[in-house]
């Protein structure tokens, strides 16, 4: 049987994984994303937060993912179920990227346009939505873009704990030697990273600013 | 003691010092008084302060000791938003917001003042006129501009909400002598018809006397006198008098380089 008849055949299960894998992504990206903009805004605005910031999402980044759902089992609730495991590793990891490029961003603002603004009568927060967040927004797309693509892949793992997505064939697959199944994992999984690629790739380049 | 509000002076320095916060002192004993109507310039070699008095006074920098009044208010005590609204400022590097076009450049503290659309259209349009920009730059991008022009809407996204202060810090620099000639022409029969409180920082002497009802000399971080411009060219201060040599040595090499 050749991998097409093999893709055709099962394509109810690789839709079905495949749709659990992107909410696994699309869940954690969106928290990674709530936390880490205004984490990211804060180290940028406040000199002191820079530093703990910065670094502890550096930290979280070098924890091997294995060791990281192995942390998190024990946890009350959390340990409950193997998804909800799976979306508070992955936005853990997806934060460092949102961290640094909403900080890297709104850093990048031409400090001559900041002081206009102030000069002008800007409130903080007028200065942040009109000024300083638009001017940074492709830069910040961009890290949710890398935030994305590592987690596509990273969440083909959180099968090993049973959280559902393109892992269960891969694991399957490497479990009874098959190809086959490992294919029907990775390609969806390829194709889905690449699109995310792309995607926001477009939309970062039409909201940079001229 | 307190003088009527009416009558007062617009800016008031009162014995105004600023630090950083490391400790060192950029600017000392500063007393100067800012008439109703009149361009007070500020005259002074680059790194002398000037940029750090104008930030004084609409609270981008506040006092280490001393205090600024703007007509007749504490600065300290007043509302900052309010203040800086009520302030026009042209920034020494323009900073136009480049994501905006030149119209919502000059439209934004209208914008955020609650004004109509229909009313910021028309006042843009008045404005582009004013600083002579044709009315279809209203629709570009700061970078489409040239520099010049991007001085331009600068000044008129200072002059937007209609502020009677207007504190401009070299808003002419970096320009050819001949467009900033243009410009300092019409910034004199703007300020006719305006009759706008100034506050202009400039280090070209020639700007200095041409635009100022009074020039106030800084030289590292202190106010040296203030003088009308005529009193400026009579002075025997060694400084103003250094600033009237460099500019008659630059016209005299000239003269004499046609001499054989
Ligand atoms: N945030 C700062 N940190 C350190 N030094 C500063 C800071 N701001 C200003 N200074 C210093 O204070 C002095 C006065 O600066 P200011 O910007 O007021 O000068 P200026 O008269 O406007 O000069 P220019 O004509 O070059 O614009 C300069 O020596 C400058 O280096
Ligand atoms: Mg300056």
């Amino acid at each position: 049987m050749n991998l097409f008849h093999f893709f055709l055949q099962n394509r109810g299960e690789i839709l079905e994984l495949t749709l659990e894998h992107l909410w696994l992504v699309g869940i954690s990206t969106l928290l990674a994303v709530l936390v880490g903009v205004p984490l990211g805004i804060l180290s940028a605005h406040r000199q002191v937060w820079n530093k703990p910031v910065l670094g502890t999402a550096n930290v979280i980044q070098t924890i091997p993912s294995l060791a990281l759902f192995g942390f998190l089992l024990p946890v009350p609730w959390l340990g409950d179920r193997a998804d909800r495991l799976a979306i508070l590793a992955l936005t853990l990891y997806a934060l460092l990227p949102v961290i640094r490029n909403t900080f890297t961003g709104i850093r990048g603002v031409d400090p001559a346009v900041v002081e206009a603004g102030r000069g002008m009568g800007l409130t903080g927060r007028q200065l942040l939505l009109q000024v300083e967040l638009p001017l940074a927004m492709s830069v910040i797309l961009s890290g949710i873009r890398v935030a994305v693509v590592v987690s596509v892949g990273l969440a083909t793992i959180a099968a090993a704990i049973g959280a559902g997505g393109l892992g269960e064939f891969i694991f399957r697959g490497l479990a009874m030697v098959n190809n086959q199944l490992i294919l029907a994992g990775a390609i969806p999984a390829a194709v889905l990273a690449l699109s995310a690629d792309f995607g926001l790739g477009w939309l970062e380049r039409r909201l940079r600013p001229r | 003691m307190e003088s009527s509000f009416a009558n007062g002076p617009v800016i008031e320095f009162r014995d105004v010092a600023y630090a950083l916060p490391s400790g060192q002192q950029l600017l000392s004993g500063l007393n100067l008084q800012v008439q109703r109507g009149e361009t007070l310039v500020l005259l002074g070699r680059s790194g002398s302060g000037k940029t750090t008095t104008l930030k004084l006074v609409n609270r981008l920098l506040t006092p280490s000791s001393g205090e600024v009044r703007v007509n007749g208010a504490p600065t300290a005590e007043s509302d900052v938003i309010r203040l800086r609204r009520s302030v026009g400022y042209v920034i020494q590097d323009v900073g136009l917001f480049p994501h905006f076009t030149v119209e919502k450049n000059i439209g934004l503290v209208p914008r955020i003042e609650g004004w109509t659309a229909e009313r910021i259209h028309r006042r843009v349009e008045v404005l582009l006129q004013m600083v002579g920009l044709e009315a279809q730059m209203a629709l570009r991008y700061p970078h489409q501009l040239s520099g010049g022009q991007r001085q331009r809407v600068g000044v008129a996204r200072a002059l937007a909400a209609d502020p009677s202060i207007l504190l401009m810090d070299e808003p002419f620099g970096a320009l050819d002598a001949l467009t900033r000639d243009q410009l300092q022409r019409e910034f004199l029969s703007l300020q006719q018809r305006l009759n706008k409180t100034v506050v202009f920082v400039t280090h070209d002497l020639r700007e200095a006397l041409r635009l100022g009802s009074r020039i106030a000399l800084m030289e590292a971080g202190r106010l040296v006198m203030v003088l009308s411009p005529e009193d400026f060219l009579r002075s025997s201060d060694p400084l103003a008098t250094a600033y009237v040599r460099a500019f008659a040595d630059g016209l005299d090499s000239v003269a004499n380089r046609g001499l054989p």
